[in-house]
């Protein structure tokens, strides 16, 4: 029997649980000696969202205790000239400290190294930036009008654009067309573990080790090399346990990669442990998107044109987050088959932090419209949305199948999913209930929202990889090198049951190495719900090579051909024997004695495809109309992620996925005030969701394997956010309904939602 | 996120704390709890040179009957004012508010006599015992004095503790013909958007959360009520003199609004008609 989809508890919780984790800021000397003498690393951050440093002072901090050294731009200019990015016409670069302007509140202009890391709050106070303000570019809707150019050299504050322009006369024909603006609202990626790295040359200077929590250390490795002219050899990275990354720990920060540049004017390592506030100023942040909705029907419920107009806030700095609406494009039409899709973006720059991948990175964004507009289309010709929904679907018979934009869906049946989570949240009860409530005039509304999703994970583009390499021990036990860097997945436990499951190996004598590039020579690392589809793929069939392998040693073992041997993987331990002659094997132990040379695998999987994971997700809230207070009431969520290999794991991604895109829908948001001075940089204003505010959550599963890899398995990391936050606001939007409310943005804060109750004209 | 220096005393009794803040006046902060000074301080928003610790100072840590009042020492934590079955039956609109303080972190260190000396126009306590018609028992060099809990909150942040004196014991009615609280929160372990505190007595005392620049009393409420108006009538009056901020969360004509929904809702749960 395969331990395969059962619920098989992590083997990495034991050591987190009891504080036995180690992260980077726990490694010190003696236990890590080559961070003997470190000093502590300590950035001044502006206060100002943009403005012209005329000096920066730092008289004060050089005679404070313990300092050690103060750097300024001016410092690190010959070595380290600020880096071109790739948007912008090369008009725009990102310096590693801000020497001549500064473009966002948080933005690094000096940095202080001490002895003691107390000591570095007490230096900084004493570093001075004598900053001419400037006036601040806050929303992307103020800065797409070019009024102000925050980078004249680029000639617009656009950096990126697809799409053109509308088709004219694209909603001709239809017989009910609505619009709407919706915010999708700017998050702190808020990983429980901030930004935190240290790195130490070799005594020659030759070699560089660096730890840093990532969600890839080869990508950290890669820029490091290429900033500081080093060989893989000379660069070696190392994530040890992180806690968290949401997409935010993909690449490496200007501060991570001025850290060696530190250890050589000191001559010690350095160590960098951001604090809270710092990281919610200056790691990056996600969504932050104004979009236009348009849909187009007939007045049975047949939706016949969709237009998306995106407008991407992309922060100072354009990185990964200009690129968001590409995907956001890509999923543009959803679940649905419409004649007539288009969608147009644009990318802007703003004096903001800025803006990056985070669970979801785009797709969250296409999905919270298009459900949105459906449910806007249902409401104008007073139909019910799920009938809206299963009228429009993409039918179960039509896979794979070509999108307007695209995508070709690997695999769906999204009217099964709804049709599931509807029967499961009780949706005609509810129905009743509602109609009740609004009968007795209830001040306390009772509202159903649905979501159907589906996403684009491994790609989108296609050719998405991960490296593994099996290998087996002498003592007949195997160790498995992934390319994929867990941060709180469980790779360990997934890798070593898969492993276990193919070789027979109990999984307590498999071993997972992961996040080191000296002992994992190439990987992409641990983004965009690829980890299982890629990286687990990658692992599966090096285990199939490594049998072969294993029985063509076992054939001469047993003076059989290789063809007639079988790896019996129940067998306890696992058992190779001729085919029908169980009674005389060979173990895994046997073999690797009599390997000429050790066994081992590398190998490369390639995906020629993305996947697409779908589902649909059923929120019940109650709002109260008096106060505009809402609460979650239940949550049902049917997600199909192809094969589960352990659905103990599955169920941990959707449900902080879940709360996630809940938070986004109902508390969190990343504010501003006009003057580019953020309002919510600690956990006290940035309403991150506790247990308190979520309800129940359901977990349905469906399995429909995708054709595009061997496990059959598709992304499961994002579903949950993707599904919930459409769902929950559909939930609000649907209580009001009867008061005459159409819309609301999200967060669906109190404020919002009395207000909207208060303009709204009762129907 | 890491305080500016400061020095550190650790008091023995009321005493040795007063003779401490006699000795550094307004350079010094008193230590109880911590969870409102210490957030300041590691955002370095509050910066005392001498912190004096009130951690070791065992005898202010109790409840009492004392006649018709209840009295609380002022080092009592809002975990034991939740959980008494002492104070639950006979102040339990204080046992009421402590419970939907910050989180449980909060609540076990957290103390009674810190939420009220700090003064935070924000917190829960304040309000409660201002509906409750306290009184605060302060000790300075030259002995005890007792303050009116409606005399106490002079301004933002401010109350009428004298630099050299410590907050040591609150005094509250003995029971009581009902209670109201209603706290209205983006999350459970916010502050309150706006909160009410409802107590009856010999009169009806309504303490109001955030609607001033202090814990407040509605006072208009209160005198609607005394004159014989219904619940609904003097709820109506919740916002009469208030002067409530602006913030991320609300409006001050949100929180006007939402004073008179929740004065009234507190009022129906403390029986008022």
């Amino acid at each position: 029997m395969s331990i395969l989809g059962n619920r098989v508890v992590r083997i990495e919780d034991p050591a987190l649980l009891t504080g036995a984790g180690r992260f980077v800021a726990d490694l010190a000397a003696p236990d890590e000696p080559l961070l003997d003498g470190a000093v502590w690393v300590t950035f001044v951050r502006s206060t100002v969202a943009r403005g012209r440093i005329l000096s920066v002072d730092h008289a004060g901090a050089l005679d404070a205790p313990g300092v050690v050294g103060v750097f300024t731009a001016a410092d690190i200019a010959a070595d380290l000239p600020p880096a071109v990015v790739p948007l912008g016409g090369g008009a725009i670069t990102r310096p590693y400290l801000a020497g001549e302007e500064v473009r966002f509140v948080g933005e690094q202009v000096a940095v202080v190294l001490t002895e003691e890391l107390w000591q570095g709050e007490d230096a900084a106070e004493q570093v001075w930036a004598d900053i001419e303000p400037a006036p601040a570019l806050v929303g992307a809707e103020a800065a797409v009008t070019d009024a102000d150019l925050l980078y004249p050299g680029a000639g617009s504050n656009t950096v990126f654009a697809l799409g053109g322009d509308p088709t004219p006369d694209f909603f001709d024909g239809c017989e009910v067309v609505v619009r709407q603006r919706v915010e999708n609202n700017r998050m702190a990626a808020a990983p429980i573990e901030p930004r935190v790295s240290a790195c130490a040359w070799s005594a020659d200077g030759s070699h560089l080790t660096f730890w840093t929590a990532t969600q890839s250390a080869h990508n950290v490795r890669d820029k490091l090399m290429a900033v500081y002219g080093l060989d893989a050899d000379h660069c070696r990275v190392i994530a040890p346990d992180v806690g968290g990354g949401f997409g935010a720990k993909m690449a490496p920060y200007p501060e991570d990669v001025l850290l060696p540049w530190l250890a050589r004017q000191v001559g010690r390592p350095v160590r960098w442990v951001e604090h809270r506030g710092e990281n919610m100023l200056a790691m990056s942040h996600g969504r932050g998107q104004v979009n236009t909705v348009e849909i187009g029907g007939r007045r049975d419920g047949t939706i016949e044109a969709y237009r998306l107009t995106v407008l991407q806030d992309a922060g100072a700095y354009p990185g990964t987050g200009a690129f968001l609406p590409y995907l956001t494009r890509l999923m543009t039409q959803g679940c649905y088959d419409i004649a007539k899709v288009e969608c147009l973006t644009r990318s802007v720059v703003t004096t903001t932090t800025p803006v990056d991948a985070f669970r979801g990175a785009g797709r969250p964004e296409a999905a919270a419209a298009v459900e949105r507009a459906v449910d806007l289309f249902a409401a104008e010709i007073g139909a019910d949305p799920a009938d809206v929904r299963r009228r429009n679907f993409i039918p179960a018979s039509a896979f794979p199948f070509t999108t307007a934009l695209g995508p070709v869906y690997d695999v769906g049946d999204y009217a099964e999913a709804l049709d599931r989570v509807l029967e499961a949240a009780g949706y005609a009860e509810l129905r009743a209930e509602q109609a009740q409530r609004r009968a007795a005039g209830d001040p306390v509304a009772l509202g159903i929202g649905m979501a159907a999703y589906v996403e684009v994970t491994a790609g989108p583009g296609g050719g998405e990889s991960e490296f593994a390499r099996v290998e087996l021990e002498p003592d007949g036990s195997a160790t498995v090198y992934t390319g994929s860097s867990a941060h709180g997945q469980g790779h360990h436990t997934t890798w070593a049951m898969l492993t276990s499951d193919q070789t027979g190996i109990p999984m307590e004598r498999i071993r997972v190495v992961h996040g080191d590039t000296a002992l994992v020579p190439e990987g992409k690392g641990t983004f965009g719900s690829r980890s299982v589809q890629l990286g687990a793929s990658a692992v599966k069939e090096a285990n199939d090579l490594l049998i072969d392998a294993a029985k063509d040693v076992a054939a001469s073992l047993l003076e059989a051909a290789p063809a007639d041997m079988v790896l019996d993987a129940t067998v306890a331990g696992g058992a190779f024997h001729v085919v029908g002659t169980p009674a005389r094997a060979v173990s895994w132990a046997d073999v690797a004695a009599a390997a000429e040379t050790p066994l081992a695998i590398a190998h490369t999987f390639t995906t020629a495809e993305p996947t697409f994971p779908f589902g649909a997700h059923v929120a019940v809230v109650e709002v109260d109309t008096e106060t505009g207070g809402v609460r979650l009431r239940s949550f049902t969520a049917c997600d199909d992620a192809g094969t589960i290999l352990n659905p103990l794991l599955a169920d941990g991604q959707l449900l902080g996925g879940i709360a996630s895109g809940v938070a986004q829908a109902l508390t969190e948001e990343f504010l501003y005030d006009p003057d580019g001075n953020p309002l919510t940089a600690n956990f006290a204003d940035y309403g991150i969701i506790s247990a308190a505010e979520l309800s129940r959550i359901e977990l349905l599963r469906m399995e429909t394997p995708t054709p595009r890899n061997p496990l059959g398995a598709k992304g499961i990391g994002e579903s949950g956010t993707i599904g919930s936050t459409p769902a929950v606001h559909n939930a609000v939007v649907d209580a009001l309904a009867h008061l005459g409310v159409r819309h609301v943005d999200i967060p669906c804060t109190p404020a919002r939602v009395w207000a909207a109750i208060q303009a709204a004209s009762p129907s | 996120m890491i305080p500016a220096p400061f020095d550190y005393v650790r008091a023995g009794s009321a005493e040795e704390a007063i003779a401490a803040l006699a000795e550094h006046g307004d350079e010094a902060k008193l230590l109880a709890g911590g969870q409102s000074l210490l957030p300041l301080m590691k955002l370095r928003l509050a910066t005392p040179a001498v912190l004096v610790d009130l951690g070791a100072v065992g005898d202010l840590a109790y409840a009492r009957e004392e006649g018709d009042s209840i009295a609380i020492g002022a080092l009592t934590r809002h975990r034991t004012l939740e959980t008494s079955p002492f104070l639950r039956e006979h102040a339990p609109l204080l046992a009421h508010a402590a419970h939907h303080v910050g989180d449980p972190q909060v609540r076990n260190r957290g103390t009674i006599g810190g939420s009220i000396a700090h003064g935070d126009a924000a917190s829960d306590l304040p309000a409660a015992v201002l509906a409750m018609g306290g009184t605060l028992v302060v000790q300075g060099p030259g002995g005890r004095r007792e303050i009116a809990a409606r005399d106490f909150f002079l301004g933002f942040l401010e109350t009428a503790l004298a630099p050299d004196e410590l907050l040591v014991e609150i005094r509250v009615p003995k029971g009581g013909g009902g209670w109201g609280f209603e706290k209205f929160t983006r999350r459970a372990q916010d502050w309150a958007i706006v909160g009410v505190a409802v107590h009856r007595g010999a009169t009806t005392g309504v303490g109001l959360v955030n609607m001033a620049a202090t814990p407040v009393r509605a006072v208009a409420v209160e005198e609607a009520l005394a004159a014989g108006a219904s619940a609904a009538e003097a709820a109506a009056l919740a916002a009469e003199g208030m002067d409530p901020s602006a913030d991320i969360h609300a409006s001050p004509d949100y929180r006007r609004h939402l004073a008179r929904v929740l004065v009234r809702r507190a009022l129906e749960a403390a029986g008022v008609p």
